[in-house]
């Protein structure tokens, strides 16, 4: 009997098995036990939180390896971790400790100004960020099993997350209109794969599960990104930069799973202490932007 | 006949398609009010830790283990359904619903780059399995009888009414078999 490891349906699979829930960023084996508790479906081990890679600069890498693995070990939810755009050796390493997810992530220094990893080349799967349709589909054709948006990670400010899912929920919707004769010059446009195009307009949705990161801090900012169109969400320094990690934790984990029933939502959201404080956007020079890295 | 899908974290999107393409009407659960209606239950694949805090905290817990309809879990569906839930590090895990009398170990297989998918049989069919960070049924209580083995252990078994599975039917449509199996147990 034939046994297949790492297909593509395996590595979408785990991404479907993930939805309508809360994937935490997590420094320590400690923080991953918090997460795993207040119902995390996954915890993605750093070194620092994007919050803290913005403040103190300098080059942003893996994390070490042995973070990695303590983290691995304090956990029985999967476990993700994140390697430079373009950096397939630190992928390599990340598969070889059996991370059950790489994020090929912007919020780490891009190694790679003009390439992505050929994600189609590994067994784990691959979650990569996109700001619009375009950059979805050329993700996914690269491999990715997973899309979330971009959002601008470490600032605790949701706007550009909702920029980035209302444009590529808008974008889907248009392509579901478009006559077929009109789907060539639109894959032109978008610089996407012609074959992928077509999966979306006849479809209406992305071919993988369309999650939402970068700037989701609260309760209600994950109900709206939901409401969005966003299947699952992901919270980086939102949690552990908050007052009380427990109850935001606990409290994003049910705001997810009924995002659209106010009287829960409101509920929930009472009492949480002090959300991270964040920054305006508006306010961050051009070089600062994280969003901006990989195309 | 309506079958209800649990539907407060997991795949329960890729139930409901299953369900559509065999024309069996089909809600999504997420309040226990909903359990009123239904004539079956799904619990899909997900993070069991996740649904089963979920369930808890909102008061479907309780009334899932009354249901007395036939049920089917898929992967953390049946983790849930399971009288007894060991972790991969073999520590043993808190109150399932307990809806069937086997043992089941999360995560038995190993993690995500061991999933796998194969050919399986069921009535003389096969049909592709889909196993994602799998959990194992260790032992089988005396009323539990088991309807597909993969490598000699059990990996769908039933007890009454209710069918749980370690693999993922949802995820292939040639196991659409599964669905109309427990689509049967209702009629």
């Amino acid at each position: 009997m034939d046994v297949l490891k790492g297909t593509y349906r395996l590595k979408v699979g785990l991404a479907e098995m993930l939805k309508g829930g809360v994937i935490m960023d997590v420094t320590t084996p400690e923080q991953a036990k918090i997460a795993e508790n207040a119902g995390a479906v996954a915890v993605m081990a750093l070194e620092r939180v994007p919050a803290d890679i913005r403040k103190e600069g300098g080059v942003a890498r893996m994390a070490d390896p042995a973070i990695v693995e303590a983290i691995m070990d304090a956990v029985t939810i999967p476990v993700m971790a994140k390697v430079r755009i373009g950096h397939f050796a630190e992928a390599q390493i990340l598969e070889e400790l059996g991370v059950d997810f790489i994020d090929e992530s912007e919020v780490l220094t891009p190694a790679d100004e003009e390439h992505h990893i050929d994600k189609h080349a590994f067994k784990v799967p691959f979650v990569c960020g996109a700001r619009d349709l375009g950059e979805a589909l050329r993700r996914i054709g690269e491999g990715a099993a997973m899309i979330r948006t971009k959002g601008e990670a470490g600032t605790g400010n949701v706007v550009e997350a909702v920029r980035h899912m209302r444009k590529i929920m808008g974008q889907i919707r248009r392509l579901t209109v478009l006559p077929e004769e009109e789907l060539m010059t639109e894959a032109k446009k978008l610089g996407a794969p012609f074959e992928l195009v077509k999966w979306v307009a006849e479809h209406g949705k992305l071919p993988v599960p369309n999650f939402a990161a970068g700037g989701i801090a609260t309760p209600a900012d994950a109900a709206l990104m939901m409401q969005l169109g966003a299947e699952s969400v992901f919270v980086g320094s939102g949690i552990f930069k908050s007052s009380d990690p427990d109850r935001m934790a606990k409290a994003i984990v049910e705001a997810v799973a009924y995002y659209d029933n106010p009287k829960i939502l409101a509920r929930i959201s009472k009492g949480l202490g002090q959300a991270m404080k964040g920054v305006d956007v508006t306010k961050l020079p051009e070089e600062e932007l994280l969003q901006t890295r990989g195309w | 006949m309506i079958i209800g899908i649990l539907s407060i974290q997991g795949d329960f999107i890729e139930h409901k398609k299953a369900l559509d393409s065999i024309g069996v009407d089909n809600i999504f659960v997420k309040y226990a009010e909903d359990l009123q209606n239904i004539d079956g239950l799904i619990i899909p694949g997900g993070e069991s830790t996740t649904i089963s805090r979920l369930a808890k905290k909102w008061g479907l817990f309780e009334g899932i283990k009354k249901f007395s309809r036939p049920i089917m879990g898929t992967c953390a569906g049946a983790i849930l359904m399971a009288r007894e839930v060991l972790n991969e590090f073999d520590e043993k895990e808190d109150t399932p619903f307990g809806l069937i009398d086997m043992v089941v170990k999360r995560n038995a297989f190993g993690r995500q780059i061991e999933s796998f998918e194969t050919t399986l049989n069921f009535n003389g069919k096969s049909f592709t399995g889909v196993f994602i960070r799998a959990p194992r049924i260790l032992k089988l209580g005396e009323g539990v009888e088991t309807l597909i083995t993969y490598e000699n252990s059990p990996v769908m078994v039933k007890q009454g009414n209710r069918i749980a599975l370690t693999f993922h039917p949802e995820l292939s449509p040639d196991a659409i078999l599964i669905h109309e199996y427990f689509v049967s147990l209702i009629k």
